[in-house]
């Protein structure tokens, strides 16, 4: 090669889509991918697929962080979850690019979706300083006691994202799980994993702290059995699960209590009651004095 | 018998080895003519220990193996009375979720909780017989070891009297470093004479070398052979207050002292890593270290132990989960 032909084509720079786990971005424990191909048939990525092993080290991640996440205020979570959405917005045209290339979608269409999704992220960082007044309540008792309900978050909650719209549905699950302080390991729609790992990037760079949020890409029906029955997981959203065995899913769930959100009915997005579905009520009692 | 005095106290091993005129002399020429360890080869091997495959039933036997060689331990300033019985009632009864559960060796506490873990322990007590529980003490001024020889020895005998097993010391890390090899020598000679009981017995005693102090391989070579020569039952690597602690490479060391005692004497000793084993994973690698280098008849709590408080729930959980096919959480086991 001499420097007096200038080549045009440069080499291409693929990605490896990795695991986002624990804040950090690792290969899956078990060393296997998925190849990701376009609608022609063409080569476009290669994804981690998660194993069991993966699963286990992601609960354990977000064990460690839930605590910090949900001491944090509400006013300060509500932050970050609107920089989610700058950062987000900011990094549109490659979430354009990759819904194209994966869900087969007009550039306008994905677009809407990305759009949409953003929206949703602002919508839900809303609410972090305002749910504990609607869902919260001064209880009337019969004596002289302050008497106080509010909302905590339930925990670790495991996810299984809806199966399309990739970018929208992960938000729809992921958001509304992180509003009131739990922190979650969420399996993204199979079809989709690359706006998944993509939307991991945006949020390792929106001060969210590591392991709030914990990406699996892989085969739901292989990872969801292991999180269902996860001892140390405190809910199980199934809204993606409408074709695995999510009866089953659910049994395997209630061996240690788990609250669960079946895929049907299901419960609306962008509503409050699907933030309120991942928390507990706690009630207060203090002394009321005259002084 | 002090360090200023030529002659070292007389220890059966020494003696045997070094020959009957025991000088500091002799002493300094057999640790310091020991060879000099391969760091890299070291390391290197010991890094091999983390790829062996123990699946299924071989990692149970060996979760169930490493229950049984915990010295659950606890050594803080805060110590009450009350912690001391949450920890005997935790080695009683380790997973309330499956009394298949094995109980660990011994339960290790400062001396002056001796009296109240025995008590605790009640009948699962062993008493100096071979099963049930053994009650470990440190002594010596753990875990600095900065005290006169006198108040040494009778933070010992108090230990022993109160119905100590096994007595954990502390080397004087300063006197190895300063290279006065004998009054090293000479204080594990005099503990080891302290732990006798009133009936002639002796308590068992477990030299820590404190390796995280003693800075190179060589170094923790020597205080191997020197604390084996005086007559130490096992040889421990840390108190678990410096780091770092018992690394995976220096409990390999040590393993490899002690087969070659084997090799020389026929006489097994003990080896006590501590301080930094919590997870199930690393207790299995030590498992491996020692299986593959002293052999399968060191896999027994009478020649292995871990000193550990956070392992136990590990392992716990690891079992729970071989157990019931799912992965287990804290909430299964109790907080310590």
């Amino acid at each position: 090669m001499t420097t007096t032909t200038k080549t045009t084509t440069r080499l291409d720079v693929p990605k490896t889509y990795k695991l986002f786990i624990g804040g950090g971005f690792p290969r899956s424990e078990s060393g296997r991918v998925t190849e990701v191909r376009d609608g022609e048939g063409r080569f476009v990525a290669n994804v981690a697929k998660a194993s069991r092993k993966d699963a286990r080290e992601a609960v354990r991640a977000a064990r460690k962080a839930q605590p910090g996440w949900a001491g944090a205020t509400a006013y300060n979570r509500g932050q970050v979850l609107y920089r989610v959405a700058e950062v987000l917005e900011g990094r549109k045209a490659q979430f354009v690019d990759e819904l194209q290339r994966t869900e087969g979608l007009s550039a306008a269409r994905a677009r809407a979706q990305v759009e949409e999704a953003i929206d949703l992220w602002v919508w839900h960082a809303g609410w972090t300083d305002k749910i504990a007044q609607v869902a919260g309540s001064a209880n009337p008792v019969a004596g002289p006691y302050f008497n106080i309900s509010v909302p905590e978050p339930t925990g670790v909650v495991a996810i299984v994202a809806p199966q399309s719209q990739g970018l929208l549905g992960l938000t729809s699950v992921v958001a509304p799980a992180l509003v009131m302080g739990n922190a979650v390991v969420v399996v993204p729609a199979a079809s989709s994993p690359l706006v998944a790992i993509s939307l991991a990037e945006v949020l390792a760079t929106s001060d969210l702290p590591g392991g709030v949020v914990n990406v699996l890409t892989g085969d739901p029906a292989e990872l969801a059995p292991w999180l269902a029955s996860h001892a140390d997981v405190n809910a199980l959203d199934l809204t993606g699960a409408g074709d695995l065995d999510w009866v089953a899913l659910e049994v395997a769930a209630a061996d240690t209590l788990k609250r669960v959100i079946r895929p049907e009915p299901g419960i609306a997005p962008e509503t409050p009651q699907r933030i309120l579905a991942l928390t507990e009520t706690k009630t207060v009692w203090h002394t009321k004095s005259r002084m | 018998m002090t360090s200023t005095s030529a002659a070292l106290a007389p220890a059966e091993r020494a003696v045997q080895l070094l020959g009957s005129d025991l000088s500091e002399v002799a002493l300094r020429q057999h640790l310091e003519g020991l060879p000099a360890v391969d760091a890299v080869g070291l390391e290197a091997r010991a890094a091999r220990f983390g790829t062996r495959s123990i699946k299924t039933t071989s990692k149970a036997q060996a979760l169930d193996l490493a229950i049984r060689m915990i010295d659950l331990t606890t050594l803080q300033g805060a110590d009450t009375r009350g912690k001391v019985r949450s920890l005997v009632a935790k080695a009683l009864v380790p997973d309330a979720s499956d009394p298949s559960t094995p109980r660990p060796a011994a339960v290790c506490v400062y001396g002056d909780m001796v009296g109240h873990a025995v008590e605790a322990l009640g009948p699962a007590w062993s008493a100096g017989k071979d099963d049930g529980i053994n009650v470990a003490a440190v002594a010596t001024a753990f875990p600095a070891g900065r005290a006169s020889i006198e108040v040494k020895l009778q933070d010992t005998r108090d230990a022993v009297a109160a119905g100590a097993d096994e007595i954990d010391m502390v080397i004087d890390r300063g006197a190895f470093l300063e290279g006065n090899y004998g009054k090293v020598f000479d204080e594990i000679v005099l503990t080891k004479e302290a732990c006798r009981r009133a009936d002639g017995s002796y308590a068992h005693l477990k030299v820590i070398l404190e390796t995280g102090e003693l800075f190179t391989y060589d170094n923790v070579r020597r205080a191997s052979w020197l604390s084996i020569l005086a007559g130490g039952d096992f040889i421990k690597t840390s108190t678990g207050k410096v780091q770092p602690a018992a690394t995976l490479p220096v409990t390999l060391l040590m393993l490899q002292v002690v087969r070659d005692w084997e090799r020389l004497t026929g006489e097994r000793i003990g080896v006590k890593p501590a301080g930094g084993i919590s997870t199930a994973k690393d207790a299995i690698k030590h498992l491996v270290a020692v299986a593959e280098t002293c052999g399968e008849a060191w896999l027994d709590p009478k020649l292995y132990r871990f000193g550990a408080s956070s392992l136990l729930n590990d392992v716990l959980l690891q079992r729970q989960k071989l157990t019931t096919g799912r992965y287990s959480g804290p909430d299964y086991v109790t907080i310590d």
